[in-house]
């Protein structure tokens, strides 16, 4: 807290050495810089043996979710704690190694919804990013529509059958479980829907990967054919899910526009100087072609009125207790800047940002330009934008159907 | 559309069944993942050629038809729809450099066999990743009675399957076009995979010796050649953005979301009324420079003007259609972004907006 962080210097001071102390003899130096590896589909691991040790490392202290309680695996820390483990961390070039669906959507939403014993049996897990979570929430007939999902979960007594197809699961072909939007009530549209954890174990859930335009193949159609989901795996009740479903978007939306891996990745060539380069600067050091320098110009203001704008809206929701509508707005803007930049990017160096593979081009190069494409769906999953500009619409503007 | 002549009627015809019958989307596919090793498809190539379409810019006496720059234009649209990858465009670029050049040696060796399609020429003019003939480095010495050629050609298009290169180096009396056979010594290719799949290869000249006829012209000469290229390029996008447009709507009303079909939302009629009206104006422009080409009237403003309109409107409609197919528009499986894939390179190729647009600028004296 703000008011304990003055009213306690020292004992802050005093955390800083022990979160100094912990680092050197944690973080192995090297990992610096190696942050780009949490955009893989294996997170941390994939930077080797010591991304897994410091992932173990820093996720069993609770620390790659220092705000999170302890009693579920996370570390428990005061806002002021937190903002001090986060400075330590830039100052070394440590990174945390804690990612994922489980921490960036479904660890908030479960410690929202879930049950007492759910949370103690989950979220460790999620706090070391030992368990790995997929979402299974699009379906070949619901998309934009999500509410339209059809797979089925039948009431068993103690336990549903789950029969159906989710589609477009991302991580689904490494996931070890699901949380999942499923109908248990045909009668109903929205009230029939039910927020259910699906171990990807049981038998009958099969995933077929799908190949993505950028030529990876990040997602899967995922099937359930006579799936058991044991009842204890449903959060909140029956017919709750698409308001538990729902919170869970508002959490996926604010990481899409704020700033997660991928948008990291996207950034990590310098648009400034890759244009300096590429289009040479004149005698007062100006950008050579006028028009890019002031396109270049254009989206570095941009970007910056939406990061002000993502302060500004961050610390309203806080003050405000939760989660705001306006996170739609974020994710609108985030997005489509993001795709503005790789399309500049382009623009900037001409044919040389258009290298699919093979000689003559730099792994930067290469990867910009899979991230151009699959850059793509930021603006297509997680409630398109023209799902979220009907959100801003209805819900904010009030601007209703006619009917 | 442009006012088409009866033959010109006949020929678009010919080429869209063709396209729609024989090159469909999923021959290229077949084609992107085979990877032949000349570049293109050999097979879709020879039709074409049988049907006369790799003369249509040639004339009569050397074995084409002489039908014109908007018929070609015409054809490269149609062919562009389904993405067929051919090197049609290359090679009737590399005959108009013979054909506007000055050697009567090299029109005889090379339009006969460039308008039967028994070989693939193709134009070697840019030096980086991006359009500037400004900055052309390559060198051609006199050596006797010929030219020595040295430096390095970027990201040549069809450069795999090419027996002629249209080559533009510097001379001592300032920049100069060259025919250079690609069987010669010292000439190298590096091949550079692109988006769009398709045949792009740097080539290094070392000391390439030719002879006096192959020198086609001076810097007046790569200034029409490069127009042609600029607008030839730019019926190709049209083809490209009016089909993945096509189909998209076609989508739009069949997809299902919120209980009724896509198309009936008006956020979405919007934008694609949007999209309808800029390509309108998009085959205004093109058509316009193609007859232009036709007429030899103001090729280079008009050159510009559609290669930055095909430019701005293509970029708009490749993102546009892969953002209203939703979901599957992501997948490789469907086909929607081979046309983002294959836009950005033509965007790229000979001058980007922000290069015609100031060179349109420049033309008008401003
Ligand atoms: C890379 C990627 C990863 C994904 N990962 C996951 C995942 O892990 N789990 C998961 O459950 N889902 C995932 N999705 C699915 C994603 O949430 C859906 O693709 C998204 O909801 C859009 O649905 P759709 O693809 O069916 O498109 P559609 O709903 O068919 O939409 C097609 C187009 O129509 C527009 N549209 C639809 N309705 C309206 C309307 N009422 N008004 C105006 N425009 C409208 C859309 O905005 C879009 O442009 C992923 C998708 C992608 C591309």
């Amino acid at each position: 807290m703000a008011t304990a962080a003055k009213e306690q210097p020292d004992a802050l001071e005093a955390f800083r050495s022990e979160v100094q102390d912990w680092l050197a003899a944690n973080f192995p130096a090297s990992l610096k810089g190696k942050g780009g590896a949490m955009t893989s589909p294996y997170g941390a691991d994939s930077a080797g043996p010591e991304g897994t040790a410091w992932r173990k490392a820093l996720g069993g202290k609770g620390w790659g979710t220092p705000t999170w309680p302890k009693a579920y695996g996370g570390g428990g820390l005061s806002k002021a704690h937190a903002a001090i483990l986060n400075q330590e961390m830039a100052r070394i070039g440590a990174w945390n190694p804690i990612g994922g669906m489980g921490i960036l959507m479904f660890g908030p939403t479960l410690l929202e919804y879930g049950s007492e014993e759910q949370k103690l049996r989950h979220m460790p897990a999620i706090c070391t990013a030992d368990i790995r979570w997929c979402q299974g929430y699009s379906e070949p007939g619901a998309g934009s529509d999500l509410a339209s999902l059809q797979t089925f979960a039948e009431d068993k007594g103690d336990h549903y059958i789950v029969n159906g197809q989710k589609t477009w699961t991302s991580g689904g072909q490494w996931a070890d479980w699901c949380f999942a939007l499923v109908r248990t009530d045909k009668s109903k549209k929205h009230e029939g829907i039910t927020f259910l954890l699906i171990d990807m174990k049981s038998p009958g859930v099969s995933v077929k990967p799908i190949q993505m335009i950028s030529g990876m193949s990040p997602f899967c159609e995922t099937f359930f054919d006579n799936v058991k989901v044991p009842k204890e795996n449903r959060v909140g009740e029956e017919g709750q899910g698409w308001t538990i479903g729902k919170r869970l978007l508002q959490h996926e939306r604010t990481n899409i526009s704020g700033g997660g891996g991928r948008m990291a990745a996207a950034m990590a060539q310098g648009l400034v100087a890759t244009a300096k380069e590429a289009l040479g600067t004149d005698a007062q050091g100006r950008i050579a072609d006028p028009e890019l320098r002031a396109r270049i110009a254009k989206f570095e203001m941009d970007w910056r009125t939406f990061l002000l704008t993502t302060q500004r809206i961050t610390q309203e929701s806080k003050a405000a207790g939760g989660v705001s509508e306006v996170s739609s707005i974020l994710k609108t803007v985030g997005t489509k800047l993001v795709q503005e930049r790789s399309e500049l990017l382009i623009e900037i160096t001409g044919l040389q940002g258009l290298g699919w593979e093979g000689e003559g081009f730099s792994d930067a190069e290469l990867a910009a330009t899979r991230g151009w494409l699959s850059g793509k769906a930021t603006t297509i999953y997680g409630g398109s934008t023209e799902i979220q500009n009907n959100v801003i619409a209805k819900r904010i503007l009030g601007m209703l159907d006619h009917q | 559309m442009a006012v088409l002549s009866e033959e010109q009627t006949m020929l678009r015809d010919m080429a869209r069944e063709w396209t729609t019958n024989e090159s469909p989307v999923t021959a290229f596919r077949k084609f992107r993942d085979l990877a032949p090793a000349c570049g293109y498809d050999a097979n879709a190539f020879k039709t074409m050629a049988e049907m006369g379409w790799a003369g249509i810019v040639i004339p009569e006496k050397f074995g084409g038809s002489d039908f014109g720059w908007l018929s070609l234009g015409l054809v490269l649209e149609e062919t562009a729809k389904t993405l067929t990858a051919s090197p049609l465009a290359s090679s009737a670029l590399a005959a108009s450099a013979l054909v506007l050049g000055s050697s009567d040696a090299a029109k005889a060796t090379w339009l006969p066999r460039l308008a039967s399609g028994e070989v693939v020429g193709t134009l070697a003019i840019d030096e980086g990743p991006r359009h500037n003939p400004a900055a052309i480095a390559t060198t051609a010495t006199k050596s006797g009675d010929g030219w020595t050629l040295s430096g390095t050609k970027a990201f040549v298009h069809e450069a795999h399957g090419a027996a002629l290169f249209i080559v533009a180096a510097q001379t001592p009396d300032g920049v100069g076009v060259f025919a250079v056979p690609a069987d010669l010594a010292g000439l190298g290719l590096a091949t550079r995979k692109l988006t769009d799949s398709r045949s792009h290869a740097n080539v290094t000249l070392a000391n390439v010796k030719v002879g006096a006829d192959a020198y086609l012209g001076g810097s007046d000469l790569l200034d029409r050649l490069l127009d042609r290229a600029r607008i030839v390029t730019a019926a190709e996008m049209l083809g490209l953005a009016e089909h993945s447009f096509g189909v998209t709507l076609d989508y739009l009303k069949q997809r299902v979301q919120f209980g009724q079909i896509l198309a009936t939302f008006q956020a979405l009629q919007h934008r694609m009324a949007e999209l309808f009206t800029r390509i309108e104006l998009m085959r205004t422009d093109v058509e316009a420079a193609l007859a232009a080409l036709d007429s030899s009237t103001d090729v280079p403003a008009m050159a510009s003007l559609a290669k930055a309109t095909a430019n701005d409107t293509l970029h708009l409609v490749s993102r546009e259609v892969i953002q209203l197919h939703g979901g599957i528009g992501m997948t490789d499986e469907y086909f929607i972004a081979f046309y983002i894939k294959r836009a950005r390179v033509l965007e790229n190729a000979w001058g980007s907006s922000t290069f015609h647009r100031d060179r349109y600028a420049s033309l008008a004296g401003y």
